[in-house]
């Protein structure tokens, strides 16, 4: 084999050489695992905290006010829904986090009138001139909106 | 003067019968040995086992609360400004004189108001949004480092300690599902709320829809909500025709939705 062809040999064994150990410090653990992307991502993604516990939750201490939600006609609407996310009164019961909404504006992003609502899913009412003036919670109960 | 023409409309007929005849005999061929099928799935699912998973929407039950929208925000940990979305719900107005409006004030989250006369409207609906977890992802076969990607329960997911936020996804996304992290700067996008899916909740935004319009489900699994709801609807994708093997399925879906 000629000289200039041996030096050719060594420098490529030696640039590949280096491309691997680059590339063995570059590719991240569990890359290619699966597919074109790090295995570990999935279990990272799923590791993250829910903070809309469910209804189960707020059954634990508030039963009474869920079974009557449940016999009303909000009964398939989540508590959180309304009150918002849980995970942080549920961790203490102090925090003051839980909503308490109520007032026609509240209301009307269900209930007033709107030709895209389906009379079917929702019933709807005159916001503008309906008890005018009136908090809609002074009159109907959210959690049992026809007592 | 004699006009010189090789060519004798008899022969010109010949060739042409004999064109046409190999043409349509090899199309009948083709389709005899690979028969056309009809597609009653957007996508078809892998070979794998476990769930594979697909959400089902029907326009006609929403009622346009923005439920949905404000708690993917709160779940997720999304910007407040009225720009960054994973989830939001479109109004479309259908006028009687064919003219389409189209809004999203804040993505819902503070309901909709009717700005024209009940006359003026031919119809009108809200059509809820968020990522459609395609099967063929332009946005995965963009990533050049292989941050995004579908994961093997069919849902694609943003490695945001891997992703460099160069914004190619964001362009090849075809439905808008994508926007830039404005503190972490890497994109990002709804998951299916894949930390909640995999503890046995359903996403934040199926939790809190007051009418149950939206649902997620197993496509795999063949006597599942999903695969009874798509099976009861004639459901229809968003863009079919780029071929993204959207797996969001929705009912009622009007041609004028893009």
């Amino acid at each position: 084999m000629p000289l200039q062809i041996k030096r050719l040999l060594i420098v490529f064994a030696i640039v590949i050489g280096l491309f691997l150990v680059l590339r063995h410090f570059l590719i991240p653990e569990s890359f290619g695992e699966e597919g074109h992307y790090r295995f570990l991502a999935i279990a990272e993604n799923a590791a993250l905290e829910a903070k809309y516990q469910g209804e189960e939750s707020c059954k634990e201490c508030h039963n009474d006010i869920v079974e009557l939600k449940l016999e009303g006609l909000h009964d398939v609407i989540s508590c959180e829904s309304c009150h918002g996310p849980a995970h942080l009164h549920n961790i203490s019961e102090e925090s003051e986090d839980i909503l308490k909404p109520g007032g026609r504006d509240f209301c009307g992003k269900c209930h007033s009138l709107n030709t895209a609502r389906s009379d079917d899913y929702v019933l709807q009412i005159d916001i503008e001139e309906h008890n005018k003036g009136k908090n809609c919670v002074k009159c109907h109960n959210p959690h049992e909106p026809w007592q | 003067m004699a006009i010189i023409n090789n060519k004798s409309p008899e022969k010109d007929r010949r060739k042409f019968i004999k064109t046409a005849g190999f043409i349509t005999g090899g199309i009948v061929l083709t389709s005899a040995l690979k028969p056309f099928k009809i597609m009653v799935f957007a996508a078809k699912e892998p070979e794998g086992e476990g769930p594979w998973y697909g959400i089902g929407i029907d326009i006609e039950k929403c009622i346009g609360c923005g439920n949905c929208a404000s708690s993917c925000k709160q779940e997720n940990d999304v910007p407040e400004e009225p720009f960054y979305f994973r989830s939001w719900v479109e109004k479309y107005t259908i006028m009687e004189n064919e003219e389409v409006i189209v809004q999203a004030p804040n993505g819902g989250i503070d309901g909709f108001d009717q700005d024209v006369e009940n006359e003026d409207i031919m119809k009108s609906f809200f059509v809820p949004k968020m990522c459609n977890h395609c099967h063929k992802s332009p946005c995965v076969q963009v990533c050049p480092v292989g941050a995004t990607f579908d994961s093997p329960d069919g849902v694609v997911l943003v490695d945001q300690e891997y992703c460099i936020g160069c914004r190619y996804c964001i362009q090849a996304c075809p439905y808008g599902c994508r926007y830039i992290h404005p503190e972490k700067k890497v994109v990002d996008k709804c998951t299916l709320c894949y930390h909640r899916i995999v503890k046995g909740l359903p996403p934040a935004c199926m939790d809190v829809c007051p009418t149950g319009a939206r649902i997620f489900g197993d496509l795999r699994d063949k006597k599942g909500d999903l695969h009874k709801f798509i099976k009861k609807h004639n459901c229809h994708v968003l863009k079919s025709h780029l071929n993204t093997g959207s797996k969001l399925y929705y009912n009622g879906l009007n041609q004028e939705v893009r």
